[in-house]
């Protein structure tokens, strides 16, 4: 359950960042974003899968939230 | 010779690579690769930041010095107290050439060495009452200072000495804010986790000091320069184009910085990074909580510079916009003038670097513009997120090294042949003895400021000065030399 710090990037895409393991990657797709809820299984770039309880309202970015893996 | 191909170069690392025993051989092969500029992420050809092979020479620093040698040493109104034996302060004492201005001393203190000096009985019986006489010895001798920094050298973490506790206490007595930092030298793999922590200290010791403070009038072009150490005034040779296009800058991370500039960063309107590597974190931490965005800028060569000075316009209005091209302009007859004088004499010279954390990518372009060709190049502590920003700039085909050893970049130098090498002090005289002519690129060779228009009529002389230099026509004794007089590169015969 790493802490993931998500900002947009100078294209408007959202960047995945794990300090820890300097993992700095672009978000494909959310399983729910929407003006009300934000989070749910998250794709990203490099194929890897990830899962934040969706947020309601939607969080402000740049912030850092806590992410499970999906994968496992 | 001409640029080697891929597989040429896949060739070359498989040749180096073989000397060493099979777990070693499989170790070091993650580190070694062959850019390739259309991969959008690295991790996929090199790996980074990881424990150096034990055995292996490797050129990597410490903990604390990413912590005291570089993020916190250069902040000129604090005392940095290298807390524990007296010798990794000492030994590592202004050795950086941070510049600053002030009387050392008196109300600046960057290139003297403050030290514990820790005996056998303080590490028996913990180091704090130390710690506090010490804090109230500096206090007293030196009224002018700031605010002290506690950089831990490795016994502290060992012996578990509470060094947040006595700062806090003293911090409060003495009301100015005394910063624990657990930089121990053990910590990590290199000097890379002490810029992080360094950070982390400064995040939760520095930035949120004035935050109900309003006294500080800000103007809507405030910025502040983050992650420019002012080797050789570099980040004054930065600071003067930032201040002609219109802007204001704030504070300056680190070189020749203070302690108040620190405390109001939270208050300007963009964080430009130069060295991403040491000082990201920091500049993440200000976007999160005070929303204020960052950018990384480049400002070694005129071409990095005008994409840079563009870029940075880009936040604000167009008098900025319009000033920055004025700036650009002003500079061209300079820079043009400069790259017509030595291009000529460099034009086509390949090199190789190999240095910290930014300055592999970062001088790329400057390179280039003296029509250099970078044709290897590594870091000693970089991340993934590094090399990500690396394979861009660099050509296909061309070496990375990733904490390259001291064996593997002679066998790349011999093979490679270039005609510069870039690194510290601790690979030159080795490649100097080998004929091949080389630079310090993390001290600028004593030279400098690099950065800047001004830096980089310096950087174009020096480079000139270091290849053209006749010494390397002399590398041979004039009793070995052939009946024909043809002169052999040393470096060939190795």
């Amino acid at each position: 359950m790493p802490n993931v710090m998500i900002r947009r990037n100078d294209g408007g895409d959202l960047l995945f960042y794990v300090a820890k393991k300097d993992m700095e990657e672009t978000i494909a797709s959310v399983e729910q974003d929407t003006t009300d809820t934000w989070g749910g299984e998250v794709l990203l770039t490099d194929g890897s899968r990830w899962y934040i309880d969706p947020i309601s309202p939607p969080p402000l970015f740049p912030t850092t939230l806590r992410f499970k893996r999906a994968d496992d | 010779m001409t640029a080697m191909t891929r597989e040429e170069t896949q060739a070359l690392i498989q040749e180096v690579l073989e000397v060493y025993p099979d777990k070693a051989k499989k170790d070091r092969a993650k580190h070694l690769a062959v850019n390739d500029p259309s991969l959008e992420q690295s991790k996929k050809c090199i790996t980074s930041n990881r424990k150096s092979l034990p055995g292996v020479m490797t050129v990597r620093g410490c903990a604390y010095a990413g912590s005291k040698g570089v993020v916190w040493g250069p902040i000129k109104d604090m005392v940095h107290i290298s807390h524990g034996p007296v010798g990794c302060g000492q030994y590592s004492r202004a050795g950086r050439r941070n510049y600053y201005v002030g009387h050392t001393g008196v109300n600046t203190f960057g290139t003297m060495n403050f030290t514990s000096d820790f005996q056998e009985k303080d590490i028996v019986f913990g180091g704090d009452k130390k710690l506090a006489k010490l804090i109230d010895e500096v206090n007293a001798l030196f009224p002018l200072v700031k605010g002290m920094s506690v950089q831990s050298e490795c016994p502290i973490g060992l012996i578990g000495d509470d060094i947040e506790a006595v700062s806090k206490k003293k911090g409060k007595e003495l009301e100015k804010p005394i910063v624990p930092v657990r930089c121990e030298g053990f910590r990590g793999v290199s000097q890379s986790l002490g810029h992080h922590i360094a950070n982390d200290a400064i995040r939760d010791w520095v930035i949120g000091n004035r935050d109900g403070d309003t006294s500080f009038a800000t103007t809507p072009y405030d910025v502040a320069v983050i992650g420019d150490y002012n080797i050789g005034g570099d980040a004054w040779a930065s600071r003067i184009l930032l201040e002609e296009m219109g802007l204001r800058v704030v504070a300056q991370w680190s070189g020749d910085g203070t302690l108040s500039e620190m405390e109001l960063t939270p208050k300007v309107k963009l964080n430009l990074i130069h060295c991403y590597r040491s000082m990201n974190y920091i500049s993440r931490f200000m976007e999160e909580k005070y929303g204020i965005p960052w950018m990384e800028y480049n400002f070694f060569g005129p071409t990095k510079i005008a994409e840079s000075l563009r870029k940075i316009a880009a936040f604000f209005d167009e008098t900025i916009q319009a000033n920055a091209e004025k700036v650009i302009a002003k500079y061209e007859a300079e820079y043009s003038a400069i790259i017509a004088k030595y291009r000529p004499r460099l034009e086509g010279k390949r090199v190789m670097l190999y240095v910290g954390g930014l300055r592999p990518r970062h001088v790329i372009g400057a390179y280039e513009d003296l029509g250099m060709e970078v044709v290897g190049t590594g870091y000693e502590f970089a991340h993934n997120d590094d090399y990500d920003r690396t394979m861009k700039e660099m050509g296909d085909s061309t070496l990375l090294y990733d904490d390259v050893t001291g064996y593997e970049f002679e066998e790349f130098v011999k093979k490679v042949k270039p005609d510069l090498i870039g690194s510290g002090i601790k690979e030159k005289y080795i490649f100097q003895k080998m004929g091949v002519p080389f630079r310090q690129m993390h001290s600028w060779d004593y030279s400098g400021p690099y950065h800047g228009y001004d830096g980089f009529a310096i950087f174009a002389r020096d480079m000139d000065m270091t290849i053209n230099n006749p010494c390397w026509k002399s590398m041979q004794a004039p009793w070995l030399k052939s009946a024909e007089g043809e002169v052999e590169k040393i470096a060939a015969n190795a």
